[in-house]
């Protein structure tokens, strides 16, 4: 477990090494300079040289990478070129933190409904309840994350006034505000997610059902409830943690519409805007972040893979 | 007595889009306590479907149609699943065909058997310790070290145990097994039959037993009943069913199997044909369509299930005649292919083989390498075949591997025709290509399925004889098909139209597409049933004959082996332990492992009661290879300490005969004396 658990880091660093690589030779290609950028328009010439060579823009650029790089990994973020200049580590680090209890609060809703659709679509394959199931699903995913959201603020947030329009970070340790500021965005990423965990579960469900040891299983005379919940759920959703682990990537760094419909400060918003005002190291160190967190469910997925599938544990 | 078990008239349906069709049809056999009942058929015959009827359990798009299975004064066919979930698992048990498969991947061993005792309302603790000690009682060393492990990670014949074992936890009044040593090596299924024998006895339970395999019914049953097309065709007492069988489709099966003779040019006695399909059941006897005695009164009539005697029931409108022996059923005996003889010279000479795997990657840990060859040297002579039997594990598929350059050898030398053969694939020519074939084991798996079979041997024609010209290639297709005795319109068919025996017929046809010297086959028989093992043994033994190719035949199948190869090597672990011709090695001096592996052969006609030498345990991993001789850790013949330390000498028995032993010829002689192989 040890060397598979080392295993699964030490792969991890190497991906984060080559991403951090692309990540800082795509920033390089963005058009415009960011000296410029930062002294506006109308700055003169030698003030823009003496800024570039203050931010090392005149280096090559493996030497830029490297030292980005070694202030990253120590820690030292440095600053956005727009936002008045603020640290980026703070500011990264509230949006994490924005994001991730989002995050949360989807993968909650999410996860286990769609587990139970999923396993009942696999039971009644084919029968009523699976088409219902694959209909509704299917046709949820298909409406854009925007007219999803609108109809949740329209019809839960104007005629209930439950929820507020816009959602800002709840208060810590404050779970009914937590509940009430985030309920309609992570309800919008649920309908994106559940129809990929339901269709996993789903066909997770069918592929096991068909092997030998459910009949072995049966004629054990255990009740139908063991066999469903001992026997064929600890293999049949084993494919579906993958599924979750990819999509809580997504949660983390991709709910840029989401956040922006409900107008709440996540990573996907910043990373739009540091995209916009070309403020590279605010992009960079957003992008690195969500990356990383990308990789770690990665390896959460697959180290809870291995722990409930003894078949991988060994190697 | 009274019956444990009765069934009386049971047919069963199944829906399919066309609407219901009959799986079986009218079928009656009970059984008592105490007794094995055997239930012996082809793939398709609808044993395996019989066997869960009689549990009550059925597939979920089937329904019993009429009839009755009476068990402890209830009829099964009335009873709801949960009335049934009483019985299952305390009263009626399975053990099933391949245990790796029946057994959940990722609940620890003894947790699976323990909780069939707690459904029976043992509590944890006394259900757990029961477990353990079910493991004991089928001979697992170690049990309580087994019991906390995963299925993946015990042998097959550890697995299998396994699931009787399972079965066994509420001493069940019935035991019903599902084919329970097919995947198994022959010395791990005897010692698996030793086992259920021993356990049924001793509880008292009425066992039903579904199998294939003739020799194995006749050592193990006490009563057989033959079903064909979801019907039986007959029901006997084992001794007086293949002694004096009375249905043609029986004396077919006994006549069929693949046996050891001395002469070299007898061929296989056959059933023709294949089995009628489900949705096109003929109106008279389901067998009418390849018996030999057919009669137009057998194509129209059904005949009835009639009683000989207490005990004994034939379905056939002839019985009477072959009883008083006016019928006397002529198998398909066709002359004998004509000039069989191998010829001089050599077609491949393999010197000192090696082959090891070392496994693990880059990131991956490396484990012990696993030595799958161990300097294996072999000469072939023309127009022969050599014989090579072995265990799983042994490397008689590595060899095959390392002969064509699927794997390539570590070192070593390979002569085809006397022309030194490259190890390495991407170094041999096409005409070195041409020459050596390979048919292998599963038809199903090696055809591809969205090509006719035209195509591929066409293709396959073309690939390795490219300047064959166009006009040519589709007759030599068809002479291709004509000497497989496929007739021309399987052309156009897929494989999937195919029976099994069909398509490994187009496997064999593929390999000989091009004229090869030597063809490999590994275990072309294995996945076939008995009456079509015949078919292609004898189409091997003809194709020999008529177009003078060799044969590398590699099976675990002893009497298959016999039956084609003029010579046999032996191998354990990676090495090979005897060389003769079939005859030597089939008698007496033999290698002790060769002996095991002989005694291990049931076979119609066995004398039950004969001294059987059983070996312990599973072979070592090839990965740690015992020092000494491999085979000491197993031999019942085990002379000390020189076996666990020195290697053992290759030892003369004559006319070319190779013992690799300890032991002395003329003690191997003299021990080996009184036991009959």
């Amino acid at each position: 477990m040890i060397v598979f658990l080392a295993r699964r880091i030490s792969l991890l660093l190497v991906t984060l090494f080559i991403t951090s690589a692309i990540i800082f030779a795509l920033t390089q290609v963005l058009p415009g300079d960011p000296a410029r950028l930062i002294l506006g328009r109308d700055a003169r010439p030698e003030a823009i040289e003496q800024l570039r060579q203050e931010l090392g823009l005149n280096d090559p650029v493996p030497m830029q990478y490297l030292r980005w790089l070694g202030r990253f990994v120590s820690g030292d973020w440095g600053l956005a070129y727009t936002s008045g200049q603020a640290p980026i580590q703070p500011l990264v680090t509230e949006r994490l933190t924005n994001s991730l209890q989002l995050a949360a609060l989807a993968l909650l809703f999410s996860v286990p409904l769609s587990i139970l659709l999923g396993v009942i679509a696999g039971l009644q394959e084919n029968r009523l309840p699976d088409s219902l199931i694959s209909v509704v699903t299917l046709s949820v995913v298909g409406l854009p994350e925007f007219v999803t959201g609108l109809i949740l603020i329209n019809v839960f947030a104007l005629n209930f006034d439950l929820f507020p329009t816009a959602s800002s970070p709840p208060a810590p340790g404050d779970p009914v505000d937590f509940l009430r500021q985030l309920t309609l965005p992570a309800l919008t990423a649920t309908f994106v997610l559940m129809a990929y965990i339901v269709r996993m579960t789903r066909a997770g469900v069918i592929e096991e059902l068909k092997r030998p040891y459910v009949r072995t299983a049966i004629l054990k005379g255990l009740p139908y409830r063991a066999v469903v919940v001992k026997h064929v759920l600890r293999n049949a959703l084993l494919p579906t943690i993958t599924v979750v682990a990819l999509s809580f990537g997504w949660l983390v760094g991709g709910l840029i519409v989401i956040e922006n419909v409900f107008n709440y400060p996540g990573l996907g918003r910043l990373m739009t805007t540091a995209v916009e005002r070309k403020d590279l190291p605010l992009l960079q160190a957003s992008v690195m972040i969500v990356v990383f967190m990308f990789a770690l469910a990665n390896v959460i997925a697959d180290v809870l893979y291995a722990l409930l599938n003894p078949r991988v544990r060994l190697e | 007595m009274t019956n444990a078990v009765d069934v009386r008239g049971l047919t069963l349906e199944y829906r399919l889009q066309t609407g219901w069709v009959t799986a079986l049809e009218d079928v009656s056999l009970s059984i008592t306590a105490g007794q094995i009942h055997g239930l012996v058929g082809e793939s398709g015959s609808g044993k395996t479907t019989l066997a869960l009827a009689i549990m009550g359990y059925l597939p979920a798009n089937a329904r019993i149609a009429a009839g009755e299975i009476l068990f402890g004064g209830h009829d099964l066919t009335k009873r709801t699943v949960d009335q049934l979930r009483e019985l299952w698992g305390s009263e009626i048990s399975l053990v099933p065909q391949d245990a790796l498969a029946a057994l959940n991947p990722s609940i620890r061993i003894g947790e699976q058997i323990s909780e069939v005792a707690r459904r029976q309302g043992k509590p944890r603790a006394e259900a757990d310790a029961l477990a353990v000690s079910m493991l004991t009682q089928v001979r697992i060393a170690d049990a309580e070290d087994v019991a906390r492990r995963y299925p993946h990670q015990l042998s097959g014949g550890m697995q299998q145990r396994v699931v009787i074992a399972m079965a066994l936890v509420s001493r069940p009044r019935l035991l019903v097994l599902d084919e329970p040593t097919t995947s198994l090596d022959v010395t791990t299924q005897a010692a698996i039959l030793d086992l259920v024998r021993d356990l049924i006895r001793a509880n008292d339970t009425a066992a039903l037993y579904v199998s294939h395999d003739l020799g194995l019914v006749s050592q193990l049953c006490d009563q057989v009943t033959v079903v064909y097309g979801g019907e039986v065709m007959a029901s006997a007492p084992t001794r007086a069913l293949f002694q004096r069988p009375l249905h043609p489709y029986t004396i077919g099966l006994i006549a069929s199997r693949p046996r050891f003779t001395m002469d070299s040019e007898t061929r296989l006695p056959t059933i023709d044909g294949v089995a009628p399909s489900l949705a096109e059941r003929p109106r008279g006897c389901v067998f009418a369509g390849r018996c030999a005695a057919a009669l137009d009164r057998c194509h129209a009539e059904k005949p009835p299930l009639e009683t000989v005697e207490p005990g004994r029931t034939v379905k056939c409108h002839r019985w009477s005649e072959i009883a008083a022996g006016t019928l006397v059923l002529r198998q398909s005996h066709e002359s004998a292919a004509v000039g069989g003889e191998p010829l001089p010279g050599h077609v491949l000479k393999a010197n000192d083989l090696v082959k090891t795997f070392s496994q693990g990657g880059l990131l991956a840990r490396r484990s012990a390498p696993v030595h799958a060859l161990n300097e294996v040297s072999l000469n072939i002579r023309r127009r022969s075949t050599l014989g090579v039997v072995g265990e799983s594990g042994s490397g008689k598929t590595t060899l095959a591997r390392c002969i064509v350059a699927l794997e390539t050898a570590d070192s070593g030398t390979l002569e085809l025709l006397s022309i030194p053969l490259s190890l390495n694939l991407k170094q041999r020519d096409r005409s070195t290509l041409r020459s050596l074939q390979m048919i292998f084991q599963n038809p199903n798996d090696s055809l591809n399925p969205y090509h006719t079979v035209g195509h591929i041997l066409t293709r396959t024609i073309q690939r390795l004889d490219p300047s064959a010209p166009r006009p040519d290639i589709q007759s030599r297709m068809l002479r291709l098909l004509e000497a497989v005795r496929l007739s021309p319109e399987y052309a156009s068919r897929f494989p999937n139209e195919l029976s099994g025996g069909e398509r490994q017929r187009v496997g064999i046809a593929r390999a000989f597409a091009a004229d090869p010297a030597l063809v490999i086959a590994d275990e072309p028989t294995s996945a076939l049933d008995v009456s079509v093992q015949s078919v292609v043994l004898n189409l091997l033994k003809d194709l020999r004959a008529s177009k003078g190719v060799s044969y590398l035949f590699i099976s675990h199948d002893l009497r298959a082996v016999a039956y084609l190869a003029d010579w046999i090597i032996v191998m354990y672990l990676g090495q090979i332990i005897e060389v003769g011709n079939a005859a030597q090695v089939y008698l007496a001096p033999s290698h002790p492992y060769t002996e095991a592996l002989l005694s291990a052969l049931a076979d119609v006609g066995d004398d039950v009661a004969q001294e059987l030498i059983r070996l312990e345990g599973d072979p070592p991993s090839a990965s740690h290879i015992p020092r000494g001789c491999p085979f000491h850790t197993r031999c019942p013949r085990r002379l000390g300490e020189i076996c666990e330390t020195v290697e053992p000498p290759w030892r003369d028995a004559g006319d070319d005969h190779f013992i690799r032993c300890h032991i002395p010829i003329d003690d191997l002689i003299r021990i080996q004396k009184d036991v009959p192989s």
